[in-house]
């Protein structure tokens, strides 16, 4: 199976009720799957009008408690800024999957990783966090699935899966979760108390993201800030790779990371101890883990299909205790093992080099 | 024994509103009040506050509701609606939501044929930011972007979104019924109860009343002047009655 296919196998597996969408490439696999399969489960499958509509229509769905997501690529996700705002203002919970392709703009269809700023540092108005995932292959792809609709409805709040257009087109050998259909009653997540199911024998249920009265957005921000750290205690996931003794560590996500990890491992079969930080979590993202590692002083070596945006996180979390440096290649540019490992012999021949 | 025969509808909430003297929404939520009342669907309704004035109708209208952004009412209905087929889901909207940044979405959800009831306010300006420009202004009309009255040269013609929706097949049933009087009024609430039984019937379409709604405020008049400026002049450009259904 693709990517794109066994995300959205994964998300019918995980008790997905509505998913919306507006073809986009490179993410169009999920589209015309979805429109197959929803059917056959006899759920709900709408090809909205736009970007907009389907983050609106996802918007709709999640007030009402159900389960529910959407996909699209680069530019169709900037359309659903807005959306997405919303959501996390009003605290509902659904998953948002992001191929990214090459950009600004129109950009390209190419895979790429330029989006890393606009999903894991709000992207849309106001101060607001949403959970980001970075799955590296096929299979965390269809793993993470659930677990992202799992900590959206504990959290209440969106859940961002941040692939590429390789990890959306690549086909490899894939086990879904079955049945991953974590509800309230089973699993410990909150009972959705919150849900517009209709007043009957209770008081009126709104779903809102104004707050008018004098100080009302502000503690609404303080209520959602408070969220955000016992998300960043309990949910930060990251795979260390022989970081341990390593001279030089690469940070890569998604499917820089393989490369990365092949790279690394190249470097040691010729001597050079190289390990990597592969963050899964890339909001809330795994800063204790790379500033204790920098406490051992080795180069750290980041690499991205950007022109270098988790490099500012790998920075803040280094905070100057060690060098930083970047290789990656932006706008579709795909990065290579040989690249990686060219840049790591650099490094060793001229550690000062950036 | 004294007998009560009028009294406050039980959806509509015992509070003060914060909507202007002589504002037509006062008028729109009593009657969206009475007709949910009267169908018994109080308990299975779901309504969408829009982002103009009538943002807070939450705060008035006792049923489960949700505020969304601007002009995406019919998308979110349409999530709702179609992952609640057993629900009654209303949108209420202004001119400024539904007939200028949401058109896309009214368009499509009629396109579509969402099971959906829509109850329009046309007060043919923006209220809620200062009383600009809508697409439904009347040409001549003095508000805060048209300072020298709309001119069709430059700001186009006012926007008969009913007529343009009326064309669709996913819209079963559109009618413009205006504020102004009590047998209007009347006739108003005749149309919203119509509204909402389509969709309690099943019937495959979405529904859309349009209300020709006063706002004294920016309209700069006398609510009685108001009220006249609706049946003496914005029904010649959007003429009353049933267009579809």
């Amino acid at each position: 199976m693709c990517g794109n296919e066994a995300m959205a196998e994964a998300a019918i597996q995980a008790g997905l009720d509505a998913y919306f969408g507006y073809p986009i490439t490179p993410q169009n696999e999920v589209t015309a799957y979805m429109s197959q399969r929803m059917a056959e489960e006899k759920r709900v499958f709408v090809q909205s009008e736009s970007e907009l509509a389907a983050i609106n229509m996802v918007f709709g769905a999640a007030a009402t408690g159900k389960r529910t997501m959407t996909s699209s690529s680069s530019p169709g996700i900037s359309l659903m800024q807005e959306g997405i705002s919303y959501l996390a203002a009003a605290e509902l919970p659904c998953v948002i999957v992001n191929v990214m392709r090459g950009g600004p703009g129109l950009g390209n269809i190419a895979p790429s990783q330029g989006d890393y700023f606009q999903s894991v540092k709000g992207g849309g108005h106001g101060d607001y966090h949403c959970i980001v995932f970075g799955p590296s292959g096929v299979q965390e792809f269809a793993d993470i699935m659930p677990l992202a609709f799992d900590l959206a409805d504990k959290y209440r709040i969106p859940a961002i899966i941040l692939a590429d257009g390789i990890l959306g087109q690549m086909m490899e050998p894939v086990v879904i979760p079955q049945n991953a259909v974590r509800r309230t009653q089973d699993a410990g997540l909150p009972k959705k108390d919150w849900a517009l199911t209709g007043a009957q024998g209770r008081k009126q249920n709104i779903v809102r993201s104004l707050w008018l009265a004098d100080g009302a957005v502000e503690q609404h921000n303080y209520d959602l800030q408070a969220k955000y750290r016992q998300i960043e205690k309990n949910e930060t996931r990251c795979e260390q790779t022989d970081a341990d003794d390593a001279d030089i560590i690469i940070v890569a996500y998604g499917i820089c990371a393989r490369i990365a990890k092949r790279a690394a491992q190249q470097a040691r079969e010729q001597g050079i101890k190289v390990g990597c930080i592969r963050p899964i979590t890339l909001w809330p993202f795994p800063s204790e883990i790379i500033s204790k590692a920098a406490d051992k002083s080795p180069i750290f070596l980041v690499v991205e299909m950007s022109c270098g945006q988790m490099l500012e996180d790998v920075r803040l979390a280094v905070a100057g205790k060690t060098p930083v440096v970047f290789w990656g290649r932006p706008g579709g540019g795909i990065v290579t093992v040989e690249k990686v490992l060219e840049k790591i012999q650099g490094l060793v021949t001229n550690p000062k080099k950036k | 024994m004294m007998q009560k025969v009028f009294t406050r509808p039980k959806t509509l909430k015992d509070c003060p509103t914060h909507y202007c003297p002589g504002c037509g929404h006062g008028i729109a939520h009593r009657l969206v009040c009475e007709v949910i009342d009267e169908l018994g669907i109080q308990g299975k309704t779901i309504g969408i506050a829009p982002v103009g004035c009538a943002v807070l109708a939450y705060d008035y209208l006792d049923v489960d509701m949700v505020e969304v952004a601007h002009g995406r009412a019919p998308a979110v209905a349409t999530g709702m609606k179609r992952t609640n087929p057993d629900k009654i889901v209303f949108s209420y909207q202004g001119d400024g939501d539904l007939a200028a940044i949401g058109t896309a979405e009214i368009i499509h959800a009629a396109h579509r044929a969402e099971q959906l009831t829509i109850v329009f306010i046309n007060n043919a300006v923006f209220g809620m930011t200062g009383g600009q420009m809508a697409p439904t202004t009347m040409l001549g009309q003095i508000t805060a972007t048209t300072p020298q009255g709309r001119q069709a040269d430059g700001q186009g013609y006012p926007l008969n979104v009913a007529e343009l929706l009326a064309v669709l097949p996913g819209a079963i049933y559109v009618e413009r019924c205006g504020l102004c009087s009590p047998a209007h009024i009347r006739k108003s609430k005749a149309a919203l109860k119509h509204a909402f039984e389509l969709q309690m019937n099943n019937a495959k379409g979405l529904s859309l009343v349009e209300l020709l709604s006063p706002c004294p405020t920016y309209w700069r008049m006398t609510s009685p002047d108001a009220m006249l400026h609706i049946q003496n002049e914005m029904t010649k450009v959007f003429p009353l009655g049933k267009l579809k259904g």
